[in-house]
């Protein structure tokens, strides 16, 4: 057994330990910056180059989808930390610890795509969330921000309560906590399941349901985005949603295929109601950041049909949909934060007219999101419904098409403001600064790209 | 073909949008863009030279890997029931640039950019040999139609806008879910000719035909879904509805012929009493709301809901005779209504109205705008000699071989049809000048005579020589019934 397959990881932490150290005295933000992503490209090249394999008795494994997610987790922390190069609510001498923290959550992340086993994976997960309350509340003299913060935190560590009873649950069933050997222990009892692997399934059901943000479990969401700082809420939409997204697919395909009666009727109910609250509650939103949360809320909805079809080619549509969506809502996140009052509608409003670019940036972006082709965005629904339907879940792809056609209007209410509108607010054009114009660039680049040659991805 | 024409005619426009964006002089914009019209135009010629009359096979075919991981290509490649609609969006391209020449006075670029990108949406949907493509082509449409509706548009543009995109969108997510169940039934394709090929079971028919429909029958439109044509055309710049009535709706009838007849063809034959009378309905119910309206641009629309009617009464029919004049009409409504928004487009730049009260007198102030409106009324009606008048008769014939109970109250359409057009040249054309408009009158200047002629002449060419363009469309037609019934399930692999 060799050490190599956790290569990355170790290259990582240990470029977290170097940059504690640095961070120490330099207190730049472009040489911060500049720090967090080059170890994050060295990382992502490490992923990469190591080879495949598991190790610890099977408790950490790295395969080809655990690192496409760990590129995902890398590609929204590069952006992430790109967008949040000059953004203010960030104060300069808090600037360490915020890249910091991104950083962790990020290693956390990729602990997350790895494991296998389900302390290991409860372990992560909370190593994660502990990053990210503190994140959510790191503006501490914003009220909101502090709310968002701890009610993050109460709320999650009911979560995670219920994760580990629903552990305790099945290793009493079945003696183990390696997901891989949960599978065949499921798959070779014959019998009817066990009345406590309901329990136990549907408390792990829930309790990553309600990391994920999705309904009927998603209260903490909304606020917790809102009070965020911006840049947190963009990273949080999609890196963390992907660790936990992709966890749940990995649980759910490797240890309770064998018995999907358990929980495919309330992962149904689950992304269903995910789709329509998502979606019903973005319509009303004024407030953009609100309304980005509420259409992640429901983009986590379209990713659990692809956790639903239960198979390989469903847990890659998730991976796929996941690695666009990073890049479409990162970019839209930093089109809000390069306009000013870009938080409120009417900061959007006849920005064609001064800031054009930026503008058509946001329109495909936004198109993207709807899933309106020959955008990214339609790529990734594609693969997800392909998944479902295939899976014999067609009512249910049905179900989500419909819910992407009430999206596609909230998406268009922001371009009916940036393009239709024409009396103007005296709004004067706004110079966006490089670091979130390099990001608009790159997002809308991956965006047209992908939708137009769909194959670097598929 | 040595050379990939199809592709050639489908992105030569969007060519042209590159050379459009570094421009800053308006006029030099309006004469690029014409220039690449024109020159989509002259290209797409050779498709109609060399077209192979005889065969019902798929010609000029270029088949490339797009992704291969999941068995997309991109496949181009036309029939005779594709053929005739190319030469129509690039005639129709050109002449929605000069119809725009003056009208549009600000986001010159972008406005001449967007109607560039939609003539390779629609060309591309044409000749799409591939589910996957096709869909991409569909889809790519709503973005340019959106923006041209929203930003050039007139005062209700941004509800017309949000509404036609969400109508359309509706009916095509449903299309895409009916994509996706074909392919895994098909044999993990997208390929048209393979998927047709097939004989699905009836209850997957019944479910497919029904996604289909969803997408087509918005787009056509059909009788209950036709509530966000009339404002999508009236807000619409002139331009945009000429698009809208000349290729846009054709898209969804097309869509019905390549896909909901071929694929589900015991379906279809069960649902086709419900079809045709949905398509009498739309006929006569359009007819009856035309009269009634006292905007010009939303009479015309609704005329386009009866005028429909006759395509998808055709149609289904599902005979030589009526799928031959669905065919023919599809076109035939394309050049005349195109025409007559035209004419309205030309009208409304000196008047700036569209109240039909403020109208009146015309034949007395403008003689040559009379002249070429009268022709298109006409041709509107369905008078012989005119195109309209084969079509119709080709449709009814067609209709009449299967069921008089259904097709006799289509003959009430036509009727009101007449009333109305007559009407509303009464309202416009004769009665005495008036006064509110009088001062801004002037008659056609070149450009809009140049831009009107070979409307005239296709309308003519199509009344009196029908068989040209009949042609081109019997045998695909005669492969098309053989393969509802079952016969020949042979393609060009």
């Amino acid at each position: 057994m060799s050490a190599y397959p956790i290569i990355p990881e170790i290259v990582f932490s240990t470029t977290i330990v170097i940059y504690f150290c640095l961070g120490l005295f330099i207190k730049n933000r472009n040489y911060l910056t500049v720090l967090g992503v080059c170890s994050s490209l060295l990382t992502t090249v490490m992923i990469f180059s190591s080879p495949m394999g598991s190790l610890f008795g099977g408790m950490f494994v790295s395969d080809a989808l655990s690192q496409s997610f760990k590129l995902v987790f890398h590609i929204s922390l590069i952006l992430s930390l790109l967008i949040s190069l000059r953004y203010e609510a960030i104060r300069d001498e808090y600037f360490f610890d915020y890249t910091l923290l991104m950083m962790l959550s990020t290693l956390a992340m990729m602990l997350i795509a790895s494991s296998r086993d389900l302390i290991a994976l409860f372990l992560s997960i909370e190593f994660m969330a502990l990053c990210m309350y503190t994140l959510t509340g790191f503006s501490r003299c914003d009220l909101r921000s502090n709310e968002a913060g701890l009610k993050y935190y109460i709320l999650g560590t009911l979560a995670s309560v219920t994760l580990l009873f629903g552990i305790t649950a099945i290793y009493g069933i079945t003696g183990t906590t390696d997901i891989k050997a949960i599978g065949a222990i499921f798959y070779n009892n014959s019998g009817e399941p066990n009345p406590y692997q309901y329990v136990g399934v549907l408390a792990i059901l829930i309790a990553l349901a309600f990391k994920a943000g999705a309904a009927p479990f998603h209260q903490w969401s909304p606020d917790a985005y809102e009070g965020a700082p911006t840049t947190v809420t963009a990273f949080m939409s999609v890196g963390p949603k992907a660790a936990v997204l992709g966890a749940m697919g990995t649980v759910f395909y490797v240890a309770f295929k064998a018995d999907p009666e358990v929980w495919v009727n309330a992962l149904i109910f689950i992304a269903i109601a995910t789709m329509a609250i998502g979606n019903i509650m973005a319509l009303r939103q004024e407030n953009i950041k609100r309304l980005l949360a509420y259409s992640s809320i429901a983009h986590a909805g379209y990713m659990m049909l692809g956790i639903l079809a239960g198979s390989l080619e469903g847990l890659q549509s998730v991976l796929i949909y996941m690695m666009i969506y990073a890049f479409m809502n990162l970019g839209a996140f930093a089109i809000v934060l390069s306009i000013k009052d870009g938080e409120h509608l009417r900061g959007y409003t006849g920005l064609w007219h001064t800031n054009p670019y930026t503008a058509i940036g946001m329109l495909i972006l936004l198109f993207s999101l709807a899933g309106i082709p020959p955008f990214a965005g339609f790529i990734a629904k594609f693969k997800v419904f392909m998944a479902a339907v295939h899976a014999g879940y067609t009512w249910v792809a049905v179900v989500g098409v419909l819910f992407s056609v009430l999206s596609a209007y909230y998406y268009l209410k922001i371009v009916v403001r940036m393009f239709f509108v024409t009396e103007q607010l005296g709004i004067r054009p706004v110079a966006v600064s490089a670091n979130l114009s390099i990001a608009i660039i790159l997002t809308v680049f991956f965006v047209c790209l992908i939708g137009i040659a769909p194959s670097v991805l598929l | 073909m040595q050379y990939p024409i199809l592709s050639l005619v489908t992105f030569l426009p969007t060519l042209g949008v590159l050379f459009l964006i570094p421009l800053r002089n308006h006029s030099l914009i309006r004469y690029i863009a014409l220039v690449f019209t024109l020159l989509t135009f002259f290209v797409s010629l050779p498709i109609y030279t060399n077209f192979d009359r005889s065969t019902h096979l798929f010609q000029f075919v270029e088949s490339y890997q797009w992704v291969p991981s999941i068995g997309i290509n991109y496949k181009m490649g036309i029939d005779g029931i594709s053929v005739l609609f190319i030469l129509l969006t690039t005639i129709l391209s050109v002449l929605c640039v000069l119809v725009s020449w003056k009208a549009i006075s600000h986001k010159v670029k972008e406005f001449y950019s967007m109607i560039l990108v939609m003539e390779t949406a629609m060309i591309g949907i044409f000749c799409a040999m591939d589910l996957f493509l096709f869909y991409i082509f569909w889809e790519a449409m709503l973005i340019p139609m959106f923006l041209l509706i929203g930003i050039w548009g007139s005062s209700n543009r941004v509800y017309a806008a949000v509404k036609f995109v969400l109508f359309t969108l509706a009916g095509s997510v449903l299309m895409l879910i009916g994509i996706i169940s074909l392919y895994f039934l098909g044999g993990r394709t997208f390929d048209i000719i393979t998927l047709q090929g097939i004989r699905y079971p009836i209850e997957f028919q019944y479910w497919l035909f029904f996604a289909f429909f969803a997408a087509f029958a918005v787009k056509v439109p059909m009788f209950p879904l036709h509530t966000w044509l009339p404002d999508a055309h009236t807000e619409a710049p002139t331009a945009g509805s000429v698009i809208l009535a000349g290729v846009l709706l054709k898209i969804g009838a097309y869509g019905f012929l390549r896909f909901s007849l071929p694929m589900c063809p015991d379906a279809t034959k069960e649902l086709m009493v419900p079809m045709q009378v949905l398509s009498v309905l739309a006929i006569v119910y359009g007819a009856f709301v035309t009269l009634m309206q006292t905007d010009f641009k939303r009479l015309i629309a609704y005329s386009s809901v009866s005028h429909m009617g006759f395509v998808t009464l055709g149609i289904f029919s599902l005979n030589q005779t009526g799928l031959q004049g669905g065919i023919l009409q599809m076109i035939n409504h394309g050049i005349v209504t195109g025409a007559v928004f035209m004419c309205i487009g030309i009208i409304y730049e000196r008047t700036h109205t569209r109240r039909l009260e403020d109208y009146g007198g015309l034949a007395k102030v403008v003689p040559v705008y009379v002249l070429f409106y009268t022709i298109f009324s006409l041709a509107a009606i369905g008078l012989p000699g005119t195109n309209s008048f084969i079509g119709e008769f080709l449709v009814l014939s067609g209709a009449f071989q299967n069921d008089y109970a259904i097709a006799a109250p289509a003959i009430l359409g036509i009727m009101l049809g007449t009333a109305y057009m007559v009407w509303l040249y009464y309202r416009v054309v004769l009665r005495e000048v008036n006064p509110t408009i009088k001062g801004h009158l002037y008659d056609m200047q070149l450009r809009e005579v140049i831009m009107v002629i070979p409307l005239v002449i296709l309308i003519f060419y199509i009344g009196i020589q029908p068989s040209v363009p009949l042609s081109f469309m019997q045998t695909s037609i005669r492969h098309l019934i053989l393969q509802m019934d079952g016969g020949m399930l042979i393609g060009l692999r």
